[in-house]
């Protein structure tokens, strides 16, 4: 019995959150019965040179971030987190649910407002969002299609149920560190791989391009993509070049690209070559100084009205930070009614709408007990934590939530689920988000299986992103009968199965006699050096 | 130079590439088995093994993945063995000290030296493959940076790619496309070729394609073709006396026929095909490795004092 989970029951006494591993009563749930086998039979230093090990590989690799000014190798906890297959499923199904409302409702914010005609939303409420872009109302994109990929935040609450945080349709990031962590863990933790049947990541490259290509403009046979990044400086530049690799489509910045009759080429030593899919990993206020901000030099002048011609596609859409703007937020339990006809899937967490003046003044008398953020925000920018936060901080979040009611909401604190994590050489139960990422290519929205789980490192702690000192956990969508697999194989390799096959030979005959008179049935033994007999 | 030498430094070649092909093979090879139920990591480990030539008609100890690391990875006495080339490698190294430059000499026996430094576990392995792959690299720079361009460095190029083309046809023999999603991206790891693959590409993926890369494309130095190209070229600078018809070394045409039959050769059923072209390549690089030895290395042998022996 290793001792690694010695504290474990008595840290889990000291939170009221759900513990992901374990059951109230310290039963371990079946699901994680491989991983804690395994975890159960290392050592403490075994452990730590393996976590050692898989961070000394991500600093080689540069799969880094940003922090503080300073590159930094990617924090990967050595314990997976798991989600049983059926389970799976139905978070599945509610964040497909989830995105394509989404996609509904920008294409209605962007064209006839029926929602507000119907009076489900105010026009103002859709008008005030900082992310509404007058820029591009009216004009549809290739395939209907505004939300190409999507990042869903989910958390568990402290019954378990997995409740919507907050959407991503802008630019979701850390897909990359999905990738990159299934592929670290296979090698950290080999033991707990053996035999389990956990739903594959790596095919979300070949989704997303295939994704992109179909959603080309209209005409287009041999779509070219491009992915658009920001440049070396940006924190997420690891990701835009991994996904470019992986998808073998061109990295290009603002300034390779240029336009040119409402047509988008790209500077090569071949001369101007056009491109019709842009993945666009950059803010929209960037990414076109003639429409937003004309001081960018990230961007590329005129792309917009290419877009807007139908002449390129641009993913995700210019605009949908609409639908991801925190008051909007509270809406979308009733988009999902308006444009589906369905029930959400997948609750949100209750939330105070500071523009009402009942809910302000409730808030207002709450402040100390309440999470406060700006609806613009992301990464946790501005966030403030009641409980957390001293007098004066909250004097001045009072100040300003007063100044500009519309631009705050209100929730409760929420316990995170916790997950045994790698602090200081033992397993602590350390606070989990989860992020699943969606590709919406105009038929079907596909969600890879798992996601990103983000873990705040300080016990007690609630704060996840890694800008501010959390790590991340691979996730893994088990099968635990095997049910969603259906490939189960038969492992025979190509050289001894097809040989079956195919009973034309193609090479000419002289082959056959001339290099190997001895059979046609080749050797396998590879050549040895004759040693023969020793010089004396 | 003396055949001796030149026998050293052929094998050198060889031995060092085939390390690093082991190496690439069962670092990829392992992951992937890894997540099989143990039933089928026997059946697949026992087929690697096979088709890597590893004999273990004398292993009592239980087949699986423990085996097939032993068997693949560490075993001094397995000639086929990661650790086996390498010490081959050296050994070949040893005899041809004054025509090796001292970088290349040091390096091949600064990683024999490494050799029994490593955990032989599953992690220990993987740790153990990245080293090899590292080591082999430094080893064949060392030899490109410091080695003159003449018949000793034609004859140690000579050897790797000969080695280079049975290495990558062993790659696509062990693929095997029912077993795991997406094998095609693994064997493609297995040579360094993912990143290549997929810019020569766009977005046509797929075992086909896959394997078609490997075995035919012109550019990528480690397939078949371009591997077989780089055997013709040392062959042709050792002996550059056929430049027009005539009499042909017999090694230069085994590769070269192969080479260019692969080269035009076209297909419509390329998967079903490529049994055969393996075979065919592996025959025409022994037949190519047999005639080398004869034109080249035999005399010494044929001369050789037999001792006592009758």
């Amino acid at each position: 019995m290793s001792d690694l989970f010695a504290e474990y029951p008595k840290a889990m006494q000291r939170s009221t959150a759900f513990d992901e591993m374990f059951s109230p009563e310290a039963q371990l749930r079946s699901e994680y019965s491989g991983v804690n086998d395994v975890l159960q039979s290392l050592t403490v230093p075994d452990v730590s040179a393996r976590a050692e090990t898989m961070a000394r590989t991500f600093l080689d690799r540069g799969v880094t971030f940003d922090f503080a000014g300073e590159e930094r190798a990617w924090p990967l906890d050595i314990v997976p987190r798991i989600i049983p297959g059926e389970e799976w499923n139905s978070i599945s199904a509610g964040v497909a649910q989830r995105v394509t409302a989404l996609e509904m409702f920008l294409n209605d914010v962007y064209d006839r407002m029926e929602i507000v005609r119907d009076g489900v939303m105010p026009r103002s409420l859709i008008t005030t969002s900082a992310h509404f872009h007058r820029q591009v109302h009216g004009f549809s994109t290739p395939g209907g299609v505004r939300v190409h990929i999507s990042g869903i935040d989910l958390v568990r609450d402290d019954t378990g149920t997995f409740r919507v945080l907050e959407d991503n349709v802008r630019v979701p990031s850390g897909v990359s560190y999905v990738l990159e962590n299934r592929r670290a863990i296979a090698k950290g933790l080999p033991e707990a791989f053996s035999g389990a049947a956990i739903r594959p990541v790596e095919e979300y490259p070949r989704r997303l391009l295939s994704a992109l290509r179909r959603t080309a403009p209209e005409g287009v046979d041999d779509p070219t993509v491009v992915v658009l990044t920001p440049g070396v400086y940006n924190s997420a530049y690891f990701e835009h070049t991994l996904l470019a690799g992986m998808m073998g489509v061109e990295l290009v910045e603002g300034r390779d690209l240029v336009c040119r009759a409402n047509r988008v080429y790209m500077r090569t030593t071949e001369g101007e070559q056009r491109v019709d899919v842009i993945y666009k990993r950059l803010d929209d206020d960037f990414l076109d100084p003639l429409q937003f901000r004309a001081d960018s030099m990230l961007g590329v002048p005129g792309i917009v009205n290419a877009a807007r011609a139908g002449n390129v596609t641009i993913a995700n859409a210019v605009g949908n930070g609409v639908a991801d703007d925190k008051l909007v937020y509270t809406y979308v339990p009733d988009i999902i009614r308006y444009y589906l006809n369905e029930e959400p899937l997948i609750p949100n967490v209750d939330t105070f709408r500071l523009e009402e003046p009942e809910a302000r003044e409730e808030v207002m008398d709450r402040l100390a007990e309440l999470v406060v953020k700006p609806v613009d925000g992301s990464g946790g920018k501005g966030l403030v934590i009641g409980p957390d936060a001293s007098r004066d901080e909250l004097e001045a979040l009072r100040q300003k939530v007063l100044a500009d009611p519309r631009g705050w909401i209100a929730q409760p604190v929420l316990q995170l689920s916790t997950v045994p994590t790698l602090v200081d050489e033992t397993f602590g139960p350390r606070h989990v988000d989860l992020r699943p990422f969606a590709i919406n290519d105009g038929e079907d929205v596909w969600v890879l299986p798992g996601g990103l789980t983000r873990v705040a490192l300080t016990e007690g702690s609630l704060v996840v992103n890694s800008s501010q000192g959390g790590g991340s956990k691979d996730t893994w969508v088990v099968d635990q009968d095997g049910a969603e697999t259906g490939e189960v194989s038969t492992a025979v390799p190509w050289s001894t199965r097809r040989a079956h096959r195919s009973t034309q030979r193609v090479w000419p005959s002289a082959f056959h006699t001339d290099t190997n008179p001895s059979s046609d049935a080749y050797d396998e033994q590879q050549q040895q050096q004759n040693q023969g007999g020793a010089p004396c | 130079m003396l055949s001796r030498i030149a026998e050293s430094l052929f094998w050198i070649g060889r031995y060092v590439e085939r390390a690093d092909g082991t190496a690439r093979i069962l670092d990829v090879h392992l992951e992937r088995l890894n997540q099989l139920p143990l039933a089928e990591q026997r059946t697949v480990s026992a087929n690697l093994m096979s088709v890597m030539g590893v004999d273990i008609s004398d292993d009592d100890s239980p087949p699986g993945l423990q085996q097939l690391v032993t068997r693949m990875a560490f075993d001094l006495r397995q000639p086929n063995s990661i650790a086996g080339s390498l010490s081959a490698a050296r050994e070949n190294a040893r005899r041809a000290r004054e025509t090796v430059s001292a970088p290349v000499w040091e390096s091949l026996n600064a990683t024999w030296n490494g050799l029994t430094s490593h955990r032989r576990d599953v992690v220990g392995t993987y740790r153990f493959c990245t080293w090899v792959i590292e080591r082999t690299a430094t080893v064949q720079g060392m030899a490109d940076s410091t080695m003159s361009r003449d018949d000793s460095w034609q004859f140690l190029a000579l050897g790797r790619s000969l080695e280079r083309a049975d290495m990558t046809a062993r790659m696509l023999a062990t693929g095997d496309e029912e077993a795991f999603r997406l094998s095609w991206a693994n064997m493609l790891r297995c040579a360094g070729a993912y990143e290549s693959f997929l810019r020569s590409r766009r977005a046509a993926f797929g075992d086909t394609y896959a394997v078609e890369f490997l075995l035919l494309d012109r550019l990528f130095p480690r397939s078949v073709v371009s591997s077989l190209r780089q055997v013709e070229q040392a062959l042709i600078a050792l002996d550059p006396e056929y430049s027009r018809t005539g009499k042909m070394d017999s090694a230069r045409r085994l590769v070269g026929q192969a080479c260019t039959f692969l080269e035009y050769h076209h297909s419509e059923d390329l998967l079903g095909e490529l049994p055969e072209h393996l075979e065919r390549v592996r025959a025409a690089c022994s037949g190519a490795s047999n005639a080398i030895t004869s034109k080249y290395f035999a005399q010494a042998a044929e001369q050789a004092w037999t001792g006592e022996h009758i």
